[in-house]
């Protein structure tokens, strides 16, 4: 262990002399916490989009019953979800999709507010897209979604003027329509009036057997109204979701984001360094003098994916105090980071060297770092939900046997308490030191 | 007092023989050169016998690691650290009582006492190589092994080396070093190995190799020598 301390200073040393190195070790974690703190803190960019509404101020409101229904709200509602530039005519909001002053245009037709009180037929807002994938699909997203809750804004309107017309026809009341007032009997009380009359008439009488026909009717007719009444409800808002999460606490996806942000970053620093501190060694010939009895294989594996870790934690840690201005941290979990960064940092350090040791020059290691590191990165993020079971299975075990995922979810469980537990994380990433160690030291082997 | 010995030692990479069973000695004092074509088996079996490859069979009787010095054919030195900072951590890892004092001895001995703060990056090949050599030197090791130590070196460097190495044999240190140079074997080795695709074909006096082959110029008896086996 006595040659630890040389074999740190003097890779430290070369870290030091190599001026690009060492501003990329200091650039790099700044700016990833700025542009991440940035990303997360600031609202997205709303997509800019041409916006004609081309009802007359005088039909802005809709009568719908007893209810009143504004169009300037759901405007206000959709303008959430885009940057609206108001144009004058159709044409001119074909004209800015064309020319890329907006990436789409929406037209409220005049006729919207007639559909709309009619009730029997169909309302359309009409979309124009400049024929671009990525643009259509980004304002489809943000229109279909606003257009989802006016709808169904809408429907509950709906839903309550048709409860109100049921009323009046179960219980009876005052109907205004089209500017006259007229008076409603009402089923119930009819039913009523109509059991007073049959029982003032004799029993053997044919109007009061047919009385009592009609009363019966509107029996039947009191209580399916009542029940429809419920079924309108139920249309209005046929599907409702109700969130449950199974295991566990839900990562806010910020949160999330900053725990992959920091595991890439610390797993490049310490592949790259670790790798390519080792294979440095072989480059320059030292290796071989080293490995002759100066310095045993295990000492030497170490004192570099122990170099690799202690930068990787102070550049990965300076970027998560970093983006910590930005987007709020529990700082009292602040030893459970340096735990899961630790670790993390050592079993990416362990994996650099053992690519190291099986390369014979540094930029080889530096491509097999990049080549093996970035794939990992992907195939941890994929959603289950997104690729075949079988295919799923083979991506959990390629990541189960690689440390990105382990170290995601050792950081994500510091940062976030999610699931897996840290101490599980923990545990895995001790396996997969051991693993990538034996493997390293097999390719150090004389 | 024999320091080293090496006996039935052979290395295989794979299905290659790079040297196959290998026997010779070397006692305190004395100078062995070992020579033969290229991919003989000559930096095999100095990096057997340096500890940096392992044998696959045969044995070897070695002085501690430590009191061996090693080096190599490419110079394996740091070249992002000065000649000083080179010295001073292979005087560390060799545990050497006061480094500071044999970096300093080492600094003079090899004239680069004036370029000790240069990175050793910026150095000509000389130079590096006189590094190299240093680095081999700095634990005053029994054994000296070396690896074509003059191939990078210009004939003045060459004879301050010889001078150097020869002033540490009349001291007791044994050498052992591979060379294509013959002059340079006839010269300064009391012992010649001859090896061809990885055996040893010769062992003895140099002046035994040319008595052999009837010939005076130890180069053209060496050529002779091999033509003679098929190599």
């Amino acid at each position: 262990m006595t040659a630890l301390r040389p074999l740190l200073g003097k890779d430290l040393r070369i870290l030091r002399r190599s001026p690009a190195l060492v501003a990329l070790l200091i650039i790099y974690p700044i700016a990833i916490a700025i542009l991440i703190g940035l990303a997360l803190s600031s609202s997205p960019a709303l997509p800019r989009v041409a916006f004609l509404n081309e009802i007359p101020p005088s039909q802005a409101t809709i009568q719908l019953g007893s209810e009143t229904i504004k169009t300037t709200r759901y405007e206000k509602e959709l303008f959430q979800a885009i940057q609206p530039v108001r144009v004058a005519s159709v044409a001119q909001a074909i004209e800015d999709v064309r020319n890329g002053t907006t990436i789409a245009a929406l037209i409220i037709p005049p006729a919207l507010p007639e559909q709309l009180a009619s009730a029997s037929q169909t309302a359309y807002v009409k979309v124009i897209y400049n024929g671009n994938a990525v643009n259509q699909s980004l304002v489809e997203q943000a229109i279909e979604s606003k257009l989802a809750q006016a709808n169904a804004l809408l429907a509950a309107q709906l839903s309550k003027v048709a409860d109100s017309y049921i009323n009046l026809l179960l219980t009876g009341g005052r109907l205004n329509f089209l500017g006259a007032s007229y008076q409603i009997l009402g089923l119930v009380k009819a039913r009523e009036m109509l059991a007073a009359i049959a029982a003032h008439l004799p029993a053997s009488s044919p109007t009061r057997r047919e009385i009592v026909q009609v009363e019966g009717f509107a029996q039947v007719a009191v209580s399916h109204l009542g029940g429809s009444k419920s079924v309108i409800g139920a249309v209005a808002a046929p599907i409702a979701v109700q969130q449950e999460t199974l295991s566990g606490r839900r990562t806010p996806l910020n949160n999330y984001a900053v725990a992959v942000a920091v595991s890439v970053s610390l797993m490049f620093v310490c592949i790259l360094l670790a790798s390519g501190m080792l294979a440095l060694e072989r480059e320059e010939g030292t290796l071989g003098r080293l490995r002759r009895g100066l310095v045993s294989a295990g000492l030497l594996l170490s004192e570099k994916a122990l170099l690799a870790a202690l930068v990787g934690l102070a550049v990965s840690f300076a970027m998560l105090a970093g983006i910590g201005l930005f987007v709020p941290l529990g700082w009292g979990r602040v030893a459970l980071w340096l735990a899961a960064m630790a670790a993390g940092g050592i079993a990416f350090a362990t994996l650099g060297v053992a690519m190291g040791a099986l390369v014979r020059d540094v930029r080889a290691a530096s491509l097999l770092a990049l080549f093996v590191s970035l794939p990992l990165v992907f195939l941890a993020l994929v959603p289950q939900a997104t690729v075949s079971a079988g295919l799923f299975e083979v991506i959990r075990i390629v990541s189960a046997v690689f440390p990105f995922k382990a170290a995601l979810e050792a950081l994500d469980a510091a940062i976030n308490q999610s699931q897996p537990s840290l101490l599980e994380a923990l545990g895995h990433l001790a396996a997969l030191i051991a693993g990538f160690g034996a493997i390293a030291r097999l390719a150090l082997r004389p | 007092m024999t320091q080293l010995e090496a006996r039935g030692l052979s290395k295989r990479f794979g299905e290659r023989v790079a040297v196959s069973d290998v026997s010779f000695s070397l006692g305190t004092g004395e100078v062995l050169a070992i020579i033969g074509p290229n991919g003989a088996g000559k930096t095999t079996l100095l990096s057997m016998l340096a500890g940096s490859l392992v044998p696959t069979a045969g044995e070897l009787h070695l002085p501690p690691a430590r009191a061996i010095g090693w080096v190599p054919q490419q110079s394996a030195v740091y070249s992002k650290l000065s000649v000083a900072e080179n010295l001073r951590l292979f005087a560390k890892l060799e545990r050497v009582a006061d480094p500071d004092a044999a970096v300093a001895a080492m600094l003079e001995q090899t004239g680069l006492r004036t370029r000790a703060g240069d990175e050793v990056g910026s150095l000509s090949g000389g130079n590096r190589q006189r590094v190299n050599i240093a680095i081999g030197l700095i634990a005053d090791p029994a054994v000296l092994l070396l690896d074509e130590p003059s191939s990078a070196l210009d004939p003045r460097q060459r004879a301050r080396l010889w001078e150097f190495i020869n002033a540490r044999v009349a001291g007791g240190t044994s050498v052992a070093f591979a060379t294509h140079d013959i002059a340079e074997a006839e010269r300064y080795a009391g012992q010649l190995l001859v090896l061809a695709d990885g055996e040893l074909l010769f062992a003895g006096p140099p002046e035994d190799l040319g008595a052999a082959e009837h010939e005076h110029d130890l180069e053209r008896a060496f050529v002779h020598f091999l033509t003679e086996r098929g190599h």
